[in-house]
Parts: C-alpha cells; structure tokens; sequence
C-alpha cells in the first residue's frame, strides 16, 4: 500500500511528518515491512535525516533523439511533429533541445531514414538506503534537468517491483504544489495525506490540493502541523467539506529547534508522539479495510 | 527596468510573507508578479480587485473521435505515456496521462484523433490596496505546463511595467528546481533567497543557487529564523561568503510573522512588533544591492 505524504504550500511539515511516521511506524513494528521513498526529486530533503547506509545507487536517465547528420535527408518531418519546440531545423541542421524533449519517439521513430535514434541522457539518481528498521528510497534530479515527472515515474515503477508484497506500507514523502510532479505521485498511491498548517497561507492551498484530488479521483485525510498558531479556520473548512483530520501537530519552538538539529521530534516531544501515534493507527485502520 | 525574484528552494522558509511585505513598501513604483502558481497565496495579503481576467491555454491533448476510429489501435501501439486506454474495444485517452505529444494523431490512419488546446489555468490583472498593478494566476487543479503559466504572468507584469513607466517588477517565485523556477528566473535580474538555519533550508538553498549560478544572476540572502541554530547561521553566512552573495537581513524567530499573515496583512505593516522594522530594513538593504554597480 502507497501513502503519498502531499501539501498544496510548502514547508509544512511533509519531510517532518514522513520520516517521523516512518520510524515510528518501523520501531514498533506496525507493519511487516516499511519503506520510505522521496519523491521531492527536486528537492528531496528526508535523507537528511536518515542515518543508513546506502546500499545501491542507480544512474537514471531519460531517452533523448540524438542527430545523425549522414542519414539526414532533411525532410522537415521531425521538426514537424514535434509538439514541443524540441526539434529544430535550419537549412541543413537539426538541432535538438534536450531540455523541452518529453521522450515521445515521435520525431526517432517516424523519420524514414533513422537519422534521430534515441540515446540516454543523464537526469538525476536514485539510491536505496538501509536505514536499519526500514528501507528509504531517494530519487535527486540533477540541477538543470527542469523535468521532475519521468525521474519521479521511473522511481515509482523501482518501488513497484521491489515492495511485492501487498504487506508492505510505502510512505511517500511528495513534491509540494499541485502540478504534474505531485499528480505523478498521487494517482500512482492508493491514498494522500494532506499536511497543512491553520493559517490563510495552509487552507487556501489545502483548498488547492483538495480540489487537485477530487480532481483526479483520489482519497485523503488531513493532518494540520503546528496546530495553536494561526486560527481555527480549518477545522471548519475540513468540517464543511466532510473531509477527516487525522492528527494535529502541535505548534512548539522547541519543534522547530529539534528539526533544526535534524533529528527526530517524536522521543523528545510526548504531545507529538500522542498524535503520530494517530496517523499509525489511521494507517493501521486503512490498511485493514482494504485488505 | 529591474526584474527581482524571490525564491527559496524550501517552502515555509517566509517567501511570499516577505514578497508581500516589499511589494507594499515598494509602493506604486513597482509591478507585482505572482509566479507561485502552484500555491498562490500573496493575494491573500496584497488583496488584488481581480480587474482583468484572461484564460489561458498552453499545450495540446489528444481526442479520440469514436465515429471515425476504426479501433485499429495504432495510437496505443505508439504511446509512451500510457495515455490511450482500451475498454470493451473502445480506445479512449486519459486526458490526465496525455502529454501532447501528438503522436497518436500523427500515427492515426483515420485522422481520428484531433489536438485540442489544453485550459492550464486564468490569469489577472490587478490592482492590489497599495494602488501598485499586480499580475497573478490560478492554475487549473491537476493542470500541465505551469512553467508556461509562470512565464505569461512575467510577461504581463513586464508589459504592465512598460505601460505604466516603471523601473521594477517583483516577483514571488515558485519552490524547487524544475520548470516553475526555470521560467521564474529567465530574464531576472536580482535574486532574493530566503532560506532558515535548517538541514533542509541549507540543503535546499544551495541547489536552488546552483541553478542561479547558471542564469549568472546577482543574489542577496535573507536568512529568516536565524535564532533557531546559530551554528547553521553561521554555515550559511559563510557560505554566502564564499558565493559572493550579500547577506541582507537576519530577521528573528518570531510567530508575529504568522499573526500578521492571520490578520490578513503583511508584516511590514505589523507596526507593534519588531518584525516590521526587520522588514523595512531587509528592503532597504535589498535596494541598495539591487542597483548597486556590478
């Protein structure tokens, strides 16, 4: 089962909830096996807390058309088809833009001359880590690559084979926003978390992240992180909208220290861990009626 | 005309607490651009009229017309995006899963398959409580190409600034090193980061100024809750040293930031605390930086 930890805003709290839920849920053993994936390829931050020891570190790449200058007829027909002003023609010379290219084949596999064969590029790395209680799983896309969607599709096919059994949980700490990398993540999980925070900021962009999953078709709860700042405004929102709150956070400086150290919150703040405890049974709940 | 942005890699560091902040202390002298599309929430502060609307379309999706398709099933054959579903022999696309790359159409003996402009979200143009122009977007939930969503609000608010005589724009940026952030950047002329004495905040701040570094754009600091880990401060002020980035402001740890943004207003008019004073000297010092010789 794939939880995706997701927030329409940023920073707030969807690294802290992911691997404070993810050794928690490992230290007690609530589930057979636990993996936790970052999928903020873009800026993936869990690792930061995970002390482990890599295991396996993958290239990945993406298929770009490379240019055969000596079998190039120069019929146009590449340029053409291409939906994203990634193949170029002038005169005598196409030139590709690998940074607009989606890796659709259309221009490769439609030239008559197989003048544009595809070749790997380099867009980021993924690595798997032991980090002794669960296994955590990061993809980084390289600076400069500005698309996150193939690096975050190809992790999750990764994840896909190597979890085979439908015993084991995968917490997926998510991209922020609710644009195709996050979408990339949502509709490949069986159910979101919502992190938000109860200020104006937190619930217009919850609202954002609400209607991007009604939108595509997914279930989700929320948890409210640094809960007693801001106003109760959320809890009416999520009231109205019959959506469940799984948990609520609280709102503590010595929190904010802690994560500053990069350690875990939950053994030295007790009113954190009675509500982690929450989402592990809210998970624990889950998993049960679906089986 | 100065084109600034403001960006941080990490969310929640107080991006677009303080882009609201400087857009009201900047005035009417300046165009305010709101290229956080994913999550825009600086209208809550700056309070825009919503003047002009404008939808707006980028990229293409693909459209099966049942009359015509002969269910050949080329268009499957040919897809790398898992775009075209079969039910009961029935060929249909996933709007959600097409990437517009026109593929299929191409390939279709038919010409079954038409390309059909894709809605990506609204644009604005408005007047916010200051007087000053901002432009600002909405993009459509689950929506594709936000990158070309962020580059049409930069456009405008140039255009805007054009209109109107004016020397700057400011622009709240979006998070990450993707796309959003590539368009936010092109063509900038000063970058403010913002970024907190954190693993993730440090972590964050440099992949998002290596990206900078490739623009070879100017960039100040604003290290934001520096009282949290001054170890951290410490490791971020040397390395803002050894990038050449001027350290603008050191503002507190202070939860006024979040009370200002409750009330609806930005902490440059949160006159009873400290915070605004922090603010107008953040910006004062931003100034000076930005049209500093190089």
């Amino acid at each position: 089962m794939k939880i995706a930890v997701a927030s329409g805003k940023g920073g707030t709290g969807k690294t802290t909830l992911s691997i404070n839920l993810s050794s928690y849920l490992a230290e007690n053993k609530i589930f057979k096996s636990l993996i936790l994936a970052d999928l903020d390829v873009e800026e993936p931050n869990s690792g930061l807390f995970i002390n482990g020891k890599t295991v396996e570190t993958v290239e990945k790449y993406k298929f770009i058309p490379e240019w055969n200058k000596e079998k190039c007829t120069n019929c146009g027909l590449c340029e053409r088809v291409c939906n994203f002003n990634s193949v170029l023609q002038f005169g005598k010379t196409i030139m590709i833009l690998p940074e607009l290219c989606h890796s659709c084949y259309a221009c490769s596999e439609l030239c008559p001359v197989d003048a544009l064969p595809m070749k790997p590029q380099r867009m980021g790395e993924m690595k798997l880590v032991d980090a002794s209680t669960y296994t955590f799983i990061e993809s980084r896309l390289d600076i400069g690559q500005e698309q996150a969607v193939p690096l975050i599709a190809q992790t999750i096919e990764y994840i896909d084979e190597y979890s085979q059994s439908s015993d084991d949980m995968v917490i997926i700490d998510s991209p922020p926003g609710t644009s195709c990398p996050v979408i990339e993540v949502a509709k490949n999980s069986d159910f979101i978390i919502l992190v938000t925070e109860p200020t104006p900021f937190g619930l217009h962009d919850l609202n954002l992240a609400v209607e991007t999953m009604r939108e595509i078709g997914k279930e989700f709860a929320v948890v409210i992180n640094r809960w007693g700042i801001g106003n109760e405004d959320v809890i009416k929102y999520c009231e109205d909208n019959k959506i469940k709150i799984i948990a609520k956070l609280p709102n503590m400086r010595k929190i904010a220290e802690i994560y500053s150290e990069g350690r875990l919150i939950y053994n030295d703040v007790p009113g954190f861990k009675a509500e982690l405890s929450k989402v592990a049974d809210f998970l624990v709940e889950l998993k049960r009626s679906s089986n | 005309m100065k084109e600034i942005v403001v960006i941080s890699g990490k969310g929640g560091t107080g991006k677009t607490s303080l882009t609201a902040s400087f857009a009201v202390l900047g005035g009417k002298n300046l165009v305010v651009g709101d290229c956080d599309v994913d999550a825009d929430d600086m209208h809550l502060l700056l309070k825009p009229d919503y003047n002009v609307k404008e939808n707006f379309k980028s990229g293409l999706y693909a459209e099966i017309i049942q009359d015509k398709c002969t269910a050949c099933g080329k268009c499957f054959e040919v897809c790398r995006f898992n775009a075209v579903t079969i039910e009961n022999g029935v060929y249909r696309i996933d709007e959600l899963n097409c990437e517009g790359c026109g593929y299929c159409a191409e390939v279709c003996p038919e010409k079954a398959i038409p390309m059909i402009p894709a809605a990506v979200g609204s644009v604005f143009k408005s007047n916010i409580k200051t007087g000053a122009t901002m432009i600002h977007a909405r993009l459509k939930p689950g929506a594709d190409n936000s990158g070309k969503l962020v580059a049409k609000v930069k456009q405008d608010a140039k255009a805007a600034a054009v209109e109107m005589g004016l020397e700057m724009i400011l622009i709240d940026g979006s998070p990450g090193i993707g796309c959003p952030v590539v368009s936010s950047l092109t063509g900038a002329d000063y970058v403010i980061l913002v970024t907190e004495p954190t693993p993730s905040g440090i972590h964050d701040l440099k992949r998002v100024y290596e990206l900078v570094k490739k623009f070879k754009i100017r960039a100040g600091l604003i290290i934001n809750k520096n009282d949290l880990n001054s170890a951290l401060t410490e490791e971020l002020k040397k390395y803002a040293e050894s990038e050449n980035i001027n350290v603008l402001s050191l503002l507190p740890y202070n939860e006024d930031f979040t009370k200002a943004i409750t009330a609806g207003i930005t902490a440059a008019e949160f006159t009873e605390s400290e915070i605004s004073g922090f603010v107008k000297d953040a910006w004062v010092k931003a100034k000076i930086d930005i049209y500093k010789e190089k």
